[in-house]
């Protein structure tokens, strides 16, 4: 099959962030970047369909400022064939115009199947796997926690509040991807040697008109320090009493 | 003046708690435009609009009540075109929907269709002239971003229990829409598999109890259960570690990578307190932890602490709050 995964950078989730002095970013300096979490599943997804179907193509795109190169190569160590980056001078907050500069590039490329994360950790927005689908005008299932393919057709199960829904699609069609699917391989040395000799290609984004911009970035309000009641059973009666008088909800 | 039109979200014939939200979402935008009334497009199977009262009850000035058997189902492509059909033919200025599953998934589908912006997981609107500013949670919650949104009409997905419902005194009206067929090729829903029963939702409930690794086994999930039956009304959740190994259900998941749950009150059980499970409920009203080890990092968020193994504290835990409900 022939596959395209939409990856973005993103900084590692594990990190303690701090505000930049403009107020409307984080501060990176320190930070570790890498692809983001629900897009290296879906990098993963992509390896194994390919695999199990015993030949095909993998493509990774990534949009936004050269850095993201780094996860392109990461995503062909992993084992894609190729990469494509549109070149932009930063990922807008306005998913739909990041959706229009991935449609526009992902339209001519004949793919069965085109994968994206179910949210990128920064926006946490989940909006662009899904838009790109309805500008290709192609099916489209969000947030899978199982995926097949067989004879030209997928299928999919996604978490519901309290259910979940099995569905069938055809290709080609876009699948967002949650947790579940797969868990990312990590790159093998031969295939961090390998990704170094696979074709990147770069090239400007397509990014239209731009109608959401990030205004200010806070940090929430600390918890605070909370209270070790004491040990084992014998705490239990105070927990119950605090539980009655101070939280108020039993 | 700006009119707002909201998708009041069913399953089934069933409207759930984010379509009320979102109409008081919806309600508090229209009145900061300058007063612009709110319509909300009910669709679902036939009789549906039995449920088209309550919604009027809550603030919309007008319900459109769109009955299909194509909607006994999530019939995702319909939906979606059934809703922005409506919103070109508006004239609206803004569609607000529930970052629910449903509204995930319909959300950026509607935007695209409208070629509109979108903010997703809102959790507060403000309006000063023809610019909306929104507040929305990034970074796994670590950070609260404000976004300023151009253009006309925007999409708006709000957080589920960020917007509280209010009824409102006045009457609103009903009348009956016309449902828009999928073009093209569509996803087939085959089956839907029903969670367990008679537990609330994660994300609707208001006291959850969550289980991690320190129950040391599958079958010690019943200690959790028996505390959530004891408290009532209570929903059951999980770590990681736990959905990996099988123990409960992914669904159950609670943190970065899971669902993102905001209660009255969270008992983390034998939970270590992971950064990504923070991420998913460290916005709990009272959290309250258990576990052996004094240094966990769930300490550091937690009101209440009792250092002590579980298998022992749960189940006297439950022994109380039963004994505490029946005064
Ligand atoms: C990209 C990414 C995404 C992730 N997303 C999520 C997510 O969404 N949700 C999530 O939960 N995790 C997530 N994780 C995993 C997370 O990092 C932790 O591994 C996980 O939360 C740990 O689960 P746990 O607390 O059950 O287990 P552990 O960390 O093993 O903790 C078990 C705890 O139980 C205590 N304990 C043991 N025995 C007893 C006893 N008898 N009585 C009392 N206490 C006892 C121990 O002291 C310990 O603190 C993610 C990780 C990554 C890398
Ligand atoms: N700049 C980008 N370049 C390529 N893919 C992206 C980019 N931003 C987001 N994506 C993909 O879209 C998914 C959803 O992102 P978002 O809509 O921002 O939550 C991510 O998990 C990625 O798969």
């Amino acid at each position: 099959m022939k596959i395209a995964v939409c990856i973005k950078r993103t900084p590692d989730s594990e990190s303690r962030f701090k505000i930049a002095a403009s107020g409307a970013a984080i501060d990176e300096t320190g930070l570790k970047f890498d692809m983001d979490d629900f897009a290296g599943y879906a990098v993963e997804a992509a390896l194994q369909l390919n695999e199990k179907a015993g030949g095909g193509e993998t493509v990774v795109y990534a949009l936004g400022p050269d850095s993201v190169q780094e996860s392109l190569r990461k995503a062909m160590s992993m084992g894609a064939d190729r990469a494509v980056h549109l070149k932009a001078d930063a990922v807008p907050a306005d998913g739909i115009a990041v959706a229009r500069a991935l449609a526009a590039e992902l339209k001519a490329g004949g793919y069965d199947l085109v994968l994206f994360g179910k949210h990128a950790f920064d926006t946490s927005a989940g909006v662009i796997g899904t838009a790109t689908a309805e500008l290709l005008g192609v099916p489209c299932v969000t947030a899978a926690s199982a995926l097949s393919v067989a004879n030209g057709k997928g299928e999919a199960r996604r978490e519901l509040e309290g259910a979940a829904e099995l569905v069938e699609f055809p290709l080609p069609a876009v699948v967002t991807i949650d947790e579940g699917v797969a868990r990312p391989r990590y790159p093998s040395l031969k295939g961090i040697m390998a990704a170094k000799k696979k074709p990147l290609e770069s090239k400007p984004a397509q990014l239209g008109t731009i109608r959401i911009t990030v205004q200010k970035m806070e940090l929430p309000p600390e918890r605070p320090a909370g209270r070790i009641l004491g040990e084992g059973v014998a705490a239990v009666p105070e927990l119950v009493k605090l539980l009655q008088t101070e939280a108020k909800v039993l | 003046m700006a009119n707002v039109l909201v998708f009041a979200e069913a399953r089934g014939s069933e409207l759930r708690k984010v379509a009320l939200e979102a109409v008081t979402a919806a309600r508090a935008l229209a009145d900061a435009s300058g007063g612009g009334e709110v319509h909300a497009l009910l669709a679902g199977p036939p009789g549906i609009g039995a449920q088209a009262e309550k919604l009027a009850a809550y603030g919309a000035d007008k319900v459109i009540v769109v009955e299909s058997p194509d909607f006994a189902r999530f019939a995702r492509e319909s939906l979606a075109a059934t809703v922005s059909d409506r919103a070109k033919a508006g004239g609206y200025r803004a569609v607000v929907l529930g970052f629910s599953s449903q509204g995930r998934d319909l959300g950026p589908r509607i935007a695209a269709r409208l070629d509109a912006p979108i903010a997703s997981d809102v959790t507060e609107i403000a309006v000063t002239g023809e610019t909306l500013t929104v507040k929305h949670p990034g970074y796994a919650n670590k950070v609260t971003m404000t976004l300023v949104i151009t253009g006309s009409p925007v999409v708006l997905s709000v957080r589920p229990s960020a917007f509280t419902p209010r009824e409102s005194a006045k009457a609103g009206t009903v009348e009956q829409g016309q449902a828009s067929p999928a073009s093209g090729a569509t996803v087939t829903v085959k089956d839907v598999v029903e969670g367990a029963k008679g537990r609330p939702d994660l994300g609707e409930a208001s006291i959850i109890v969550s289980g991690g690794r320190g129950l040391k086994a599958k079958e010690n999930f019943k200690l959790i259960e028996d505390l959530a039956d004891a408290f009532g009304n209570a929903a059951v959740g999980a770590t990681r570690a736990v959905t990996d190994d099988g123990w409960r259900p992914h669904s159950d998941q609670i943190g970065q990578t899971g669902r993102q749950v905001s209660p009255q009150l969270y008992v983390a059980v034998g939970i270590s307190g992971a950064i990504q499970h923070l991420a998913g409920m460290r916005t709990s009203k009272t959290i309250v932890a258990i576990n052996k080890d004094k240094e966990a990092p769930i300490f550091k968020v937690a009101d209440y602490g009792i250092v002590g193994d579980v298998l022992e504290v749960i189940p006297a835990l439950t022994a109380a709050v039963k004994a505490a409900k029946q005064h």
